[in-house]
């Protein structure tokens, strides 16, 4: 590990990414691209379990690992349903404009 | 009488009726379908018939007994033990009984032998035959009861018995009112009865004896003598008196008679049953049995013997104007029984039982006669439209008069021993006015009998040609009867002859043992007059004579006329008599339109306060429940429908929330997290 690097590093890289994600999910209208900012959210949370499992818990050193794995397992499963979802807008609406899916509202 | 002979068949004599009844009541629909009549009538006279032997048995053995040993007991069953009171089902069979069973039977049974023939025609001919065994079943109950409550079972019986062969005809309404006029008038009598058993019994019960076994009752009956009883009465008085109002109950006496009269709408052969041999001889036999007890009430004794004279006069009087034949025949049945309570009423209790007797033989004679009669008219009653019928019924003329001569009193025939017997106790018992008042009587009885007889059998036949066509004489089965009953009108009086003849009473002696208590005897003994009956009894053949030739005068060679006679007494005795002393119109006004108007007052307050009671009680409940209705409608069904209508309305303003726009989720999102945390930081601080 290189020196000088300390958990700080990570969480700042994990808000930064984790913003980027958010800003993007708010400000598409694309679905996909709502997708596409989910998994940055996703992997900004992953980061942080690494950093957290490699600089806080003394010896326990794979727990956050082993949650960044269900993480991946997790949003690859998102993506399925989330892309099932979008083609399914897509027949009924023929766009993926989510705007389009406030005929839906109550 | 301590150790009565104990017997197995006297049970029989009561029980093979029954058995004649049960059969025909539950087969004889099938037997008369499937046998013919005569089937029936092999039940129903062969069980009376068999019934008559054992009677005749029992009759020899206890002639063989000696005097004091006279007594049978045969006891079948206790029959209930309640309190003190210890009763069996047992029948006792004494001289007294003896007589009576011959009687019932002996008459009763040439009844059911006459009913063959009479009834023939009749498709209920088996109901009749079954009612006529349950009516001398009742009788034999009555009079062979151990104790007086079976006594009251058999007195209960023959009036429902009377009740149904009264009304036999029941598809026309006056014959069944006559049924339910003699059933009712029954029931104020027998209302008396019960009262005086009750009475009876709870005073033997104060002097530790309660009990109502005859016999043990004749021998505690001295220990009430000057007990208080109820309403200021000695208890002897009062429960002798309520026993006699009993007696005119089933006896036809003042004040109950009326019921008799109309008691003609049953078949004749019923008329000659009631009056003859079974229930009208209840009352007297009731007062004989219970000598011992009517002796000790001297008071009761006047009543009973008062009232019977009346009774005796006042009916004979109505007789002479009636034109119906069995009408006639009734009235001087409700007469002849005054004479028997007049006897037992002075204390001449064997006189009373003889005429009993004898005025069964004669009744049953003139009555069966009418029935005769009535056949061959092809159901004609009035006398008026009959006249000459002597040629063409020759046995039932003969037989007719056989029996009138006997009512009549003239000698030898029967009547004459019984009835004048009894005219003349009366006299001598110290009691002339009632002599007097029975001596008029006889004068009538010979008048009204001789004025029927020569209406009937006598003049030109004043019926239809075609009535005359059909007139024969009866067949076997009924002219036998009648000619055996003729002749025991004649003879039956044979066995207690009076005193100026012969000193020959056999019945007498034979009944002296039922009649021995001292106070009977006292009774029995308690005359002042001696010697003089022949002379009394010339005194009454000669009034006896005059009724008849005054009869024989007017509707025999119409020397006089009735109609001018009528109308010589302007009109008014007449009247009174022809409209029978207008009884029946006063128990009308007095008992009969009260009672309907009470009746209809209550069924006024039946129809309108209790049902009115019980519509108020259903409107309330209706109006409750309509109040109900609209609580449940408005108030719980009302929460229920607004816990509906506010959740319905709360979604209905939530669901603009969901707006469907994901980015505006996603912003509300977004600012939850930002105020959590900002909350989180504030708080932190």
């Amino acid at each position: 590990m290189a020196a000088g690097l300390t958990l700080n590093h990570f969480l700042v890289l994990s808000l930064i990414l984790f913003l980027l994600g958010s800003y993007c999910v708010l400000s598409r209208r694309n679905a996909i691209g709502i997708l596409l900012g989910i998994e940055l959210i996703l992997n900004a949370a992953n980061i942080n379990y690494i950093a957290f499992s490699f600089y806080g818990s003394g010896g326990m050193k794979y727990d956050g690992q082993v949650f960044a794995i269900f993480v991946i397992m997790l949003a690859a499963a998102e993506a399925v349903i989330g892309l099932a979802i979008i083609l399914a807008i897509y027949q009924n609406l023929r766009t993926i404009d989510v705007s389009a899916t406030e005929t839906l509202s109550g | 009488m301590d150790n009565p002979q104990p017997v197995e068949f006297v049970r029989w004599i009561v029980l093979l009726p029954l058995i004649g009844a049960a059969i025909n009541f539950l087969f004889g629909a099938t037997i008369q379908k499937s046998f013919g009549r005569r089937a029936v009538s092999i039940v129903g006279c062969g069980a009376v018939i068999a019934s008559f032997v054992l009677g005749l048995r029992a009759f020899f053995q206890m002639l063989a007994a000696p005097p004091d040993h006279r007594f049978m007991l045969d006891d079948l069953w206790r029959w209930f033990d309640i309190g003190g009171l210890k009763l069996d089902v047992a029948f006792w069979l004494d001289p007294l009984s003896i007589v009576m069973v011959l009687i019932v039977i002996g008459v009763g049974g040439s009844i059911h032998i006459y009913s063959t023939g009479y009834m023939h025609e009749d498709p209920s001919y088996w109901r009749f035959f079954a009612w006529l065994n349950l009516f001398t079943f009742a009788m034999l109950t009555l009079v062979l009861g151990d104790n007086l409550w079976l006594m009251f079972v058999g007195w209960e019986g023959v009036g429902l018995c009377s009740f149904a062969l009264i009304g036999f005809w029941y598809s026309e309404h006056n014959n069944t009112s006559a049924g339910n006029k003699a059933f009712i008038y029954n029931r104020v009598g027998d209302w008396a009865f019960v009262v005086a058993l009750y009475s009876l019994f709870a005073a033997l019960g104060a002097v530790g004896h309660p009990t109502l076994v005859i016999r043990e009752v004749a021998h505690y009956t001295p220990m009430l003598v000057g007990r208080p009883g109820y309403a200021g009465m000695s208890v002897i008085t009062f429960v002798t008196l309520m026993m006699f109002l009993g007696a005119t109950g089933k006896s036809a006496q003042i004040p109950l008679f009326v019921w008799l009269p109309d008691a003609m709408a049953g078949p004749t052969p019923v008329s000659a049953l009631i009056h003859a041999a079974t229930m009208v001889t209840a009352g007297v036999y009731m007062v004989a049995r219970l000598n011992f007890l009517f002796s000790l009430a001297p008071a009761t004794m006047l009543v009973v013997a008062a009232v019977g004279a009346i009774t005796a006069l006042f009916a004979a009087t109505i007789g002479v104007t009636q034109n119906d034949i069995k009408r006639v025949l009734a009235y001087s049945t409700i007469s002849q029984l005054g004479y028997m309570f007049v006897g037992v009423g002075v204390g001449a209790y064997a006189a009373g039982i003889f005429h009993l007797m004898t005025h069964a033989f004669f009744k049953a004679c003139l009555f069966l006669g009418a029935g005769s009669v009535i056949h061959a008219m092809g159901g004609e009653q009035d006398m008026r439209n009959m006249g000459g019928l002597r040629h063409k019924l020759p046995i039932t003329f003969w037989t007719f008069m056989a029996a009138t001569l006997a009512i009549c009193g003239i000698p030898p025939f029967a009547g004459f021993m019984s009835k004048d017997e009894i005219i003349w106790d009366a006299f001598e018992h110290g009691h002339p006015w009632i002599w007097l008042v029975l001596w008029l009587g006889a004068g009538i009885t010979a008048f009204y009998m001789f004025r029927q007889v020569y209406l009937t059998f006598f003049g030109e036949f004043r019926g239809t040609h075609e009535q005359e066509h059909h007139l024969h004489e009866s067949p076997v089965s009924m002219s036998s009867v009648l000619t055996v009953l003729g002749v025991l009108s004649l003879a039956g009086g044979a066995v207690m002859l009076p005193k100026f003849i012969a000193h020959f009473a056999p019945l007498e002696d034979f009944l002296d043992p039922v009649f021995d208590s001292p106070q009977t005897l006292a009774m029995a003994a308690h005359g002042t007059q001696r010697g003089l009956e022949g002379y009394f009894a010339v005194l009454s053949l000669a009034l006896v004579a005059a009724g008849w030739l005054f009869a024989d005068l007017t509707y025999r060679s119409s020397k006089l006329s009735a109609e001018r006679m009528s109308e010589f007494a302007a009109g008014l005795p007449y009247r009174l008599s022809f409209g029978k002393y207008y009884v029946d119109e006063a128990y009308d006004v007095a008992v009969v339109r009260p009672y309907m108007m009470a009746t209809r007052a209550a069924a006024w307050f039946d129809l309108h306060i209790i049902d009115g009671l019980v519509n108020l009680a259903a409107v309330i409940t209706v109006f409750g429940s309509w109040l109900s209705g609209l609580f449940d409608n408005y108030v719980v069904d009302g929460l229920v429908n607004l816990a509906a209508n506010s959740t319905l309305a709360a979604g209905g303003r939530l669901r603009r929330l969901q707006t469907g726009s994901i980015n505006g989720y996603l912003y509300g999102l977004l600012a939850a997290v930002m105020v959590i945390l900002l909350l989180q930081a504030v708080l932190r601080t």
